[in-house]
């Protein structure tokens, strides 16, 4: 079996952001970026069912500008076998777009497992993998915090992180599954590994030749900062913050 | 009996709601997916009512319920007379919706979307409406949008991004449907029960089995504490983060949220040390609430977490360390030991009304 996994070039989680002047956008130039933490743990994970024998290949895919390909040369290093890289200048891909083109690398790929981050920690959309699981009609086990495969089954049993605590599903392979972060603690990638990856083969592919047609559905109208809180107060004792709460505040 | 004749009878004859739209307005339609729990409409889901009634004041609401058994119909029954604004209420009854899988509720979106032709499909932006909701938008080829806070007009609105460190307003300019989950907190509740409930019409489920896919079966879910106020909706939170050191430490926070009648909330460092459950987890990627007081001990105030809590009305932290970021953040702050502080809070706190 194959595991496919979409990884997701994004600003690195501890970045602080600055909104740009003109309010229309995140000012990203000359900001660190990094593969997605969610999409990391995915990698990891296809690794792991490799390592154990349950799978043969991990093939990372990435959808996005030139860059792209430096995630995905991480991918590698972690342990992926090859890379795919779908070029899209388009502005925003959204996530509707983004799965039609996952569909349609499935389509040809044919992986037993279909691997995402639960969501991007730029758009904060948290959709991909649901889309791409309804447009291909395969079951999806969402926020997964646990995945255990079963090989004569062909399922995939799923911890899922819910509002109410965790929920376990039992999926029919092929799945889509998006990763929650208690999943697993992702790898660091070796310098051995690191040398090895530059050998890897990274595949380049056209939106075109998935025959996808990138539509715009959005239109952007400002990026602003959210409402700043006043500045607060630094108090002596627990008699004082009693004190403020009931007199000041009062919230008890 | 067919669904599409009494849809679209309904949308016609509605004696307690007159349809004031100039010729150039659109006709404004929402259906609203739905939770239910011990034969009750779940907050979050009133919360899409509202929502949608800020859209526009000439909204025509629809609550989708779905399930099987008897908690199901009281569940509609509560649905009917919960908002003023709900004009109907739906409930499909079937064993393949006994429980939330997005396989089947995908499907039904996608069945009662095609038969009510809303402009606006919502649901709370929760677990339930976040695995369901861009599922059933792909099958009906339109982008969804997450996580939506303010509205401003019919396809234009807020939504946090970076974690909540921006706001981005977009109008959306694709094709009917236009899906959102909604941020409950954002939607507060302000109006009652009302007198006279809406009707309550079963969806025919008669051909929905068949395409329906069957690869995806439930197979149980952890217990929930119910005793305690539920983490969204609670005017109190408080919360502990690392500096807890053990989950046996962690009593105390459940000592001085029991004191405040609050919910307890944990940061994600806590969740993963294993000192609480995940449903706890206030954050980013974990439950985001509101609340008047939110009382943070021993929690250090990462990016990720503050997304999770930054609208709170107060906001109170205690640690031992002065350059934690959290004091950015807090209205009071308090520099020291919370293993001396709270115990001196649970001494002197008034006992709760």
């Amino acid at each position: 079996m194959k595991v496919m996994v979409a990884i997701k070039r994004v600003v690195d989680y501890a970045v602080k952001i600055r909104v740009k002047p003109d309010k229309s956008g995140v000012e990203t130039k000359n900001v660190k970026m990094s593969m997605n933490p969610f999409c990391e743990i995915g990698l990891e994970e296809a690794i792991r069912i490799r390592e154990s024998g349950l799978a043969s290949e991990v093939v990372a895919v990435s959808i996005g500008p030139a860059q792209c390909v430096d995630t995905l040369r991480t991918g590698l290093a972690m342990g992926a076998d090859r890379a795919i890289h779908v070029e899209s200048m388009a502005e925003h891909l959204h996530p509707l777009n983004v799965a039609k083109l996952l569909r349609a690398l499935v389509l040809v790929e044919k992986p037993g497992l279909l691997i995402l981050g639960k969501q991007a920690i730029d758009d904060d959309c948290n959709q991909t993998g649901q889309m791409v699981a309804g447009l291909l009609n395969w079951p999806q086990g969402t926020f997964a915090s646990k995945l255990v495969l079963d090989k004569e089954k062909q399922t995939a049993t799923v911890d899922r992180e819910v509002d109410g605590g965790i929920e376990t599903l039992c999926l029919d392979l092929p799945a889509v599954i998006t990763t929650d972060l208690r999943l697993n603690q992702p790898r660091y990638a070796t310098l051995p590994n690191i040398m090895k990856a530059k050998s890897k083969p990274i595949k380049k592919v056209s939106p075109e030749e998935l025959n996808v047609q990138i539509r715009s559905d959005f239109e952007v109208v400002q990026v602003s900062e959210p409402p700043k809180r006043k500045a607060g107060v630094i108090l002596s004792s627990v008699d004082e913050l009693i004190d403020k709460l009931k007199n000041e505040a009062r919230v008890i | 009996m067919a669904m599409g004749p009494i849809l679209r009878n309904i949308q016609l004859h509605k004696p307690w709601f007159s349809l004031h739209h100039s010729s150039a307005s659109r006709f404004i339609s929402t259906l609203v997916l739905a939770e239910h729990e011990s034969g009750q409409i779940k907050s979050s889901s009133i919360s899409s009512v509202e929502a949608a009634k800020s859209l526009s004041e000439d909204n025509t609401i629809s609550v989708l319920l779905a399930g099987s058994g008897p908690s199901l119909q009281e569940a509609a029954t509560h649905a009917a007379s919960c908002h003023p604004s709900v004009s109907q209420v739906f409930v499909a009854e079937s064993d393949k919706l006994k429980y939330p899988l997005a396989e089947a509720w995908a499907k039904l979106v996608e069945s009662v979307q095609k038969t009510g032709g809303y402009s606006h499909i919502f649901a709370a932006s929760g677990s339930f409406g976040k695995n369901i909701l861009p599922r059933a938008a792909a099958l009906l080829d339109v982008s969804p949008i997450t996580d939506v806070t303010a509205m401003s007009g019919c396809h234009q609105f807020v939504r946090p991004i970076y974690a909540g460190n921006a706001l981005c307003t977009v109008r959306y300019t694709g094709e009917s449907p236009c899906m959102l989950t909604v941020r409950s907190t954002s939607f507060p509740i302000t109006s009652g029960a009302r007198a006279n409930a809406a009707p309550i019409h079963q969806v025919d489920l008669s051909t929905f089995g068949e395409d329906v896919l069957d690869k995806s079966r439930y197979v149980k879910q952890s217990s929930q504490d119910t005793e305690r106020p539920d983490l969204g909706n609670a005017r109190i939170v408080v919360t502990g983060g690392r500096g807890l050191k053990s989950a046996e430490n962690f009593k105390m926070i459940e000592e001085l949220a029991e004191k405040l009648g609050a919910a307890v909330g944990a940061t994600r460092a806590a969740v993963d040390a294993g000192f609480i459950p995940n449903e706890l987890q206030v954050g980013q990627t974990g439950k985001i609430v509101a609340p008047e007081l939110y009382m943070a001990f021993g929690v250090s105030g990462a990016i990720q977490h503050i997304a999770g809590m930054r609208d709170s009305k107060v906001i109170v932290a205690v640690n031992k360390d002065s350059d934690a970021p959290i004091f950015q953040v807090a209205d009071y702050g308090l520099v020291g030991d919370l293993f001396e502080i709270i115990p001196e809070l649970l001494e002197k706190l008034p006992e709760k009304k």
